[in-house]
C-alpha cells in the first residue's frame, strides 16, 4: 500500500518498495540502484560478496514496473556502482534490463558513482525538469520542488530500521533502491539541515508507513 | 627417562621441592609423539608440561625456537613467563622465554621473527598470524615441542579447531614436533586425546580430594529474576574477610561490573578487591594480575577470563555467582581454589534468582556424585578451514594436494572428504557461487599447479581478520541530550535492537528509559523509582546442561524440600498449590492473561537455546493461526510467549512433524540464523571484521550480513556458507537436538492449564531480559497505531 505525497501541485505515490510513482506523468522514479557493487568490491581485491545484488534489485524493479506500467522510468543517479560496472553487467542481467527498458522512455540521471554516460541504452542527463519539478541526484539546499536520492535515508519504527523517503513541502529524498546499500539515519545533521521542520519520513517495508521525520 | 639439568635438579632440592608422580611421568614419556595430561589445578600441571623441554634444552642450549607454548588466554602467557623465570633464573639456565600475543609491541614481534627465543608463549590467534608470514618455515624449522595449556577449554570452541589445523601446519614445518596437551578434568579423555593427535597417550594425575562446596545462605532471599547476586553482597563480603584470597566468578562481564560497583559501595573496611574481565584494558588486567601475584588483593571479581590457568597459590575460596549451567565448568572453576595440592578446594554457590537456587542445588548434588556433563564434538567446521586456506596462501603458494594431506592430520578434519575440501578451496578462490561472476577477480589463482593470492596486497587484510573469536558488539548508553562525560555503560547490540521506545531497563545500578539510538549510542532518560521492564541483557552463552535440567526436574518431584532454603521451598509449594510443577515425562503449559496480553508458558527444560528455538517455531505457528503473537522470552527452563489471543489447543502446535517442518522453512529466515551466518561469514573471510585497522561498527556489520544472507538464500541456497550456517545452528544456537529429546521424553503428553493470573513459576519470566519481538500481523497492527499516534501527536493528521 502506497502513501500519497504532494509536492507543489503534483500528487505522487511513495511505494513501499522505495520507488516513487507520478501517475499524472506515468513516471516511475528510483534512486541509488548501485548495480554491480559486488563486482566493484571484488575488482578492488576485497571480498567476494554474493554476486546477486543486481538481480535482487532488478527483481524488485520488475515488480514495480509491472504494477505501475510507467511510460517513463527515471533513475536518480548512482544506478551503477561505477562506470566499469555499467559495462560489465552479467549477460542475463543486461538482457533483463533491456527487457524492462523496452517500450518505455528510460532516463539515467548521473550520480557521484556514475558521473558519465554508459553504453546501456536510454537517455543520460545531469538533471531533469518536468513541469514544476526538478529531478537530480544530490539535493541542492534552497532548491524548491526537487526530487533527489544520494543520502540513502533510513529510520526506525517499533525497533526496526528501514530505508525511508523524506518529504517536506520543498523536496522529496528517495531511499536507496539497491540491494547492497547501507543507510544514513534520519537523525544525521546533514539530513536535519536539508529537511524543513515538519518533514515526514515514509518507511519502506510491507506497506509504506508515515511518521514525523525523526530528528 | 630424561634427566633434568643438574643445576635445575639441585635448585629444586635446595628449594625442598620434589616432583609429583605425574611430573615424573611426563619426563618418562618425553619422546612420545603426543601426550595428554589430565590433572587438577594446583598440581603443577604447567611445570609438568615444561619439564621435558627444560631437560632437552639443558644449561646452555643453542639458539633457535625449541618449544611453543599455546594458551587460550593472553593473561596466562604473562603468568607462565613469570612462573618459568623463577626456576630458570634460579638454576642459572641460559634459556630465553618470551611471550607473543595481541598485546606484544610491533618492534618486539619483528625482532622475534628474526631472533626467536627458546620458548615462545603465545595464543592460537597469534600463532595463526605468525604462520601467515612468508618466513614462517624459517622460524619453526628448529621447533621440537608444542605445549597446549587448557586444552579442554580450547576444544570447546572454533579456536580449538583452528589450533589443530595450525598444529598440522607446524608438523609439516618441523616433522619431529612432539605435542603435549594439558587439561582439567573432562568427561571423555579419549575424545580429547584424538582431538590433540591421532596417536596420543593419556596420563591421568591423581584427582585429589573432593571439594568442600555449598550454597551461600543469606537472610534475604534471592530476587525473582535476573542475575548479579547483589542481594548477597553483605554475606559475600563476610566470606572475603574470613578468607585469604577469594575469586568471585560471574557469568557475564556486565554482571561482574555491576556487582563490583555495588560491592565497593558496601566495602566499609576498604578490603583490597579488584576486577578482571576480557573487556578491560591490558594495563588494568596486568595491574590486577600483578597485585594477585604479590598477594595484595583479598578478592577479585571476575568472569571466564580467570576460569583458566593462572595458579595463584593463595586462592582459598571460589564464589560462583549465578547458575553454574554446566557441572564440568563448575568443577573446573572450583579447582581455582586449590591453594595446596591434595587439599580440598573450597567453593560457595550464590544463586542469583529463585530458579537458580534449584539449579545450584542440582549442581551440588551432581558434583558430589562425580557426574560430569558434556556433548560429543562435531566434525571440524569448514569456515575455520576457509580461514586456514587464506592464511596458508598468505605464507606463500601451495598445492591443493599437499594441503589436503596436511589438514586431514588435524583431529577434527580427519574425516573431511576431498570433494568437501575442494569446495572449500573453491569458495576461498572464487566465492563458490553458482553464478560464476568472479573469474577475472578471483581471490586465489592457480599458476603451474600452485595456488596463490591474486593480489598480494590482500594479505594485510587477511591477517587483520585472522582468528575465530567473534566479539559481541556493544553500544554505549548515554543520558539523552548530555554530550561528553562518562557513558552509563554498555549493552550488547542485540539487546539494544530488541528495545522499543519507552522500555525501561537497569544499567549501572539505575533504571533508565530507552529513548532511541543516535550515532551508535543508546540514548536514555532517567526513570527513578519504576520497576525496570527489562534487566540488562545477561548474555550467558551456555545453555544449562541436560544433566542439570534433569536433576532440577527430579527435585521438583520431591514431596517437600527440606534441603532447599525456605523461600524457595515455599515458592515451589505455592506453584504446586496454584498450578503444578513440571515433570520430565509430560510437557506442562500454562496459559493466563497478564497486563492486557495473553501469555503461554512452556516448561520444556530443554536449555536456553532450544527453548529459544521452540519460541520461534511455536510463535510462527501461532502467527499462521491468527493468534497474533507479539514476542517471547526464553530461559534454560521455559519459554514465555505473549500475544493478542490465547492458545486453547496446544497439541497441534507441538506435533513433532509440524515442528520439524516448521524448522525447515523457518531456519531460512530468522534472526538467529542471520547472527550465526554473520559469525561464519567473518571467520570464512566473506566479511571483514576490520579493514586497514578501521573496525566496522556492529550495526553496519549486522545490517550488511543480513542482506547478504537473504540474497544468498534466494539466489544460491546451496552455497557453502549457508551449509555451514545450517550445520552450526542445528548444533549450537538452534539446538534442535534438545527439542527432539524433549519430544521423545513427553511422547505427546501435554497438559495445558488455564489460569486466571500469572503463576509463581511463570512470574520471574516476565522480568527476564532478552525478549524477542515477533514481526508479524500483531506487530504490524501495533506499528500502524504507533505511526498514527506519532502523527496525531505532531498534529499532522
Amino acid at each position: 500500500m502506497h502513501h500519497i505525497v504532494t509536492l507543489g501541485a503534483e500528487t505522487l505515490h511513495a511505494l513501499p518498495s522505495g520507488a516513487l510513482y507520478w501517475p499524472a506523468r506515468s513516471l516511475l522514479a528510483v534512486s541509488d540502484l548501485h548495480f554491480g557493487k559486488s563486482a566493484r568490491l571484488a575488482r578492488r581485491g576485497g571480498v567476494l560478496l554474493p554476486p546477486y545484488e543486481t538481480r535482487a534489485t532488478l527483481d524488485r524493479l520488475d515488480a514495480d514496473i509491472e504494477r505501475t506500467t510507467p511510460a517513463t522510468v527515471l533513475c536518480l543517479g548512482d544506478s551503477f556502482d561505477d562506470l566499469i560496472a555499467a559495462e560489465s553487467l552479467e549477460e542475463s542481467d543486461a538482457l533483463w534490463l533491456v527487457r524492462l527498458m523496452a517500450g518505455r522512455e528510460w532516463i539515467w540521471i548521473q550520480g557521484n558513482h556514475d558521473p558519465g554516460p554508459t553504453s546501456v541504452g536510454g537517455t543520460h542527463r545531469d538533471l531533469l525538469r518536468i513541469g514544476q519539478l526538478v529531478f537530480r541526484h544530490i539535493a541542492e539546499p534552497g532548491e524548491n520542488l526537487e526530487i533527489s536520492g544520494h543520502y540513502h535515508p533510513k529510520a526506525s519504527l517499533a525497533g526496526r530500521s528501514r530505508p525511508c523517503f523524506l518529504a517536506d513541502t520543498a523536496r522529496i529524498i528517495l531511499p536507496a533502491y539497491g540491494a547492497y546499500t547501507g543507510g544514513l539515519r534520519c537523525e544525521d545533521p546533514v539530513l536535519g539541515t536539508l529537511m524543513q521542520p515538519g518533514a515526514l519520513a515514509i518507511l519502506t517495508g510491507a506497506k509504506a508507513l508515515v511518521i514525523p521525520m525523526p530528528r | 627417562m630424561h634427566a633434568l639439568p643438574a643445576t635445575l635438579q639441585s635448585w629444586f632440592t635446595a628449594k625442598g621441592w620434589s616432583l609429583h608422580p605425574h611430573q615424573t611421568d611426563m619426563l618418562a614419556c618425553a619422546d612420545t609423539p603426543a601426550t595428554l595430561l589430565i590433572a587438577p589445578t594446583g598440581g603443577g600441571k604447567t611445570l609438568a608440561g615444561f619439564l621435558p623441554t627444560l631437560s632437552e634444552l639443558g644449561e646452555n642450549p643453542p639458539p633457535g625456537l625449541h618449544t611453543l607454548y599455546i594458551s587460550p588466554l593472553k593473561a596466562l602467557t604473562a603468568d607462565i613467563r613469570r612462573n618459568l623465570r623463577t626456576p630458570i633464573e634460579g638454576a642459572g639456565l641460559n634459556i630465553r622465554v618470551e611471550d607473543r600475543t595481541g598485546d606484544t609491541t610491533q618492534t618486539v614481534r619483528k625482532r622475534q621473527r628474526v631472533d626467536p627465543p627458546h620458548i615462545l608463549l603465545t595464543t592460537p590467534e597469534s600463532l595463526a598470524l605468525l604462520l601467515s608470514y612468508e618466513d614462517s618455515g624459517k622460524i619453526f624449522r628448529s621447533l621440537q615441542r608444542v605445549i597446549i595449556d587448557e586444552l579442554h577449554a580450547l576444544a570447546e570452541s572454533k579456536r580449538g579447531d583452528q589450533l589443530t589445523l595450525l598444529l598440522a601446519r607446524l608438523q609439516t614445518l618441523a616433522p619431529n614436533l612432539r605435542r603435549i596437551g594439558l587439561s582439567a578434568t573432562v568427561e571423555d579423555p579419549p575424545a580429547l586425546a584424538r582431538f590433540l593427535s591421532p596417536h596420543t597417550q593419556v596420563l591421568q594425575a591423581d584427582p585429589g580430594p573432593d571439594p568442600d562446596i555449598s550454597m551461600l545462605s543469606t537472610p534475604q532471599p534471592p530476587p525473582w529474576s535476573g542475575g548479579g547476586g547483589r542481594y548477597a553482597i553483605p554475606e559475600i563480603l563476610r566470606e572475603i574477610k574470613a578468607h585469604r584470597t577469594t575469586l568471585v566468578f560471574h557469568n557475564t562481564r556486565a554482571q561482574a561490573e555491576l556487582f563490583f560497583h555495588h560491592l565497593w559501595l558496601s566495602n566499609e573496611d576498604s578490603l583490597p578487591i579488584g576486577i578482571h574481565h576480557g573487556s578491560l584494558s591490558r594495563e588494568q588486567r596486568e595491574r590486577v594480575e600483578a597485585a594477585m601475584v604479590a598477594g595484595t588483593l583479598r578478592a577479585v571479581v571476575c568472569t571466564g577470563s580467570l576460569d583458566l590457568g593462572i595458579d595463584w597459590g593463595d586462592v582459598d575460596l571460589v564464589i560462583q555467582v549465578g547458575a553454574p549451567k554446566n557441572v564440568k565448568r563448575l568443577v573446573q572453576r572450583i579447582g581455582r581454589a586449590n591453594h595446596r595440592y591434595n587439599a580440598p578446594s573450597k567453593a560457595l554457590l550464590v544463586p542469583a534468582n529463585r530458579f537458580e537456587v534449584v539449579e545450584c542445588k542440582a549442581a551440588l548434588d551432581a558434583v558430589r556424585a562425580h557426574t560430569l556433563d558434556g556433548d560429543p564434538r562435531g566434525p571440524g567446521p569448514r569456515d575455520v578451514l576457509c580461514q586456514h586456506i587464506l592464511m596458508t596462501a598468505c605464507a606463500g603458494p601451495f598445492s591443493a594436494d599437499v594441503l589436503y594431506e596436511e589438514i586431514v592430520n588435524a583431529g577434527p578434519y580427519h574425516n573431511i572428504l576431498r570433494r568437501e575440501f575442494d569446495a572449500t578451496l573453491d569458495f576461498v578462490a572464487t566465492g563458490g557461487y553458482a553464478l560464476k561472476a568472479y573469474d577475472r577477480w578471483q581471490r586465489l589463482k592457480q599458476t603451474n599447479g600452485q595456488w596463490h593470492l591474486r593480489d598480494p596486497r590482500t594479505a594485510a587484510i587477511i591477517r587483520q581478520n585472522l582468528g575465530t573469536i567473534i566479539d559481541i558488539e556493544t553500544l554505549k548508553v548515554r543520558i539523552k541530550g548530555r554530550f561528553g562525560g562518562q557513558p552509563l555503560g554498555e549493552v550488547e547490540e542485540s539487546f539494544a535492537a530488541s528495545l522499543t521506545q519507552g522500555d525501561t531497563f537497569l544499567i549501572g545500578g539505575e533504571i533508565v528509559r530507552y529513548e532511541g539510538l543516535r550515532e551508535m549510542t543508546v540514548e536514555v532518560t532517567r526513570q527513578p523509582g519504576r520497576d525496570p521492564k527489562v534487566a540488562v541483557f545477561s548474555g550467558t552463552k551456555f545453555a544449562t546442561s541436560t544433566l542439570l535440567t534433569d536433576r532440577i526436574l527430579q527435585i521438583f518431584q520431591q514431596d517437600s524440600w527440606p534441603d532447599l532454603p525456605p523461600h524457595t521451598a515455599q515458592w515451589l509449594a505455592l506453584q504446586r498449590e496454584t498450578s503444578r510443577l513440571p515433570t520430565r515425562k509430560r510437557l506442562t503449559l500454562e496459559s493466563f492473561p497478564h497486563d492486557g496480553r495473553e501469555h503461554l508458558c512452556i516448561y520444556g527444560f530443554a536449555g536456553r537455546n532450544a527453548q529459544q528455538t521452540l519460541g520461534l517455531l511455536i510463535t510462527k505457528q501461532m502467527e499462521d493461526q491468527g493468534l497474533a503473537p507479539l514476542g517471547f522470552v526464553a530461559t534454560d527452563y521455559a519459554t514465555l510467549i505473549w500475544g493478542l489471543e490465547p492458545v486453547t489447543d496446544p497439541a497441534p502446535l507441538f506435533a513433532p512433524e509440524t515442528l520439524r517442518r516448521g524448522l525447515e522453512t523457518w531456519l531460512n529466515g530468522n534472526a538467529l540464523m542471520k547472527r550465526s551466518f554473520r559469525a561464519v561469514a567473518i571467520i570464512a573471510g566473506l566479511i571483514e571484521r576490520s579493514h586497514q585497522g578501521r573496525r566496522k561498527t556492529g550495526r553496519q556489520a549486522t545490517f550488511s550480513s543480513d542482506i547478504l544472507y537473504d540474497t544468498l538464500r534466494k539466489h544460491d541456497p546451496d552455497h557453502l556458507l549457508l551449509q555451514i550456517t545450517r550445520e552450526e545452528a542445528m548444533r549450537g544456537m538452534i539446538d534442535f537436538s534438545r527439542i527432539e529429546d524433549l519430544l521423545g521424553r513427553i511422547e505427546g503428553r501435554i497438559d495445558l492449564i488455564r489460569l486466571p493470573r500469572v503463576t509463581p513459576l511463570a512470574a520471574p519470566l516476565l522480568l527476564e531480559p532478552g525478549k524477542v519481538p515477533i514481526h508479524g500481523k500483531g506487530r504490524e497492527k501495533l506499528a500502524d497505531s504507533a505511526a498514527a499516534a506519532l502523527m496525531q501527536a505532531a498534529g499532522l493528521t
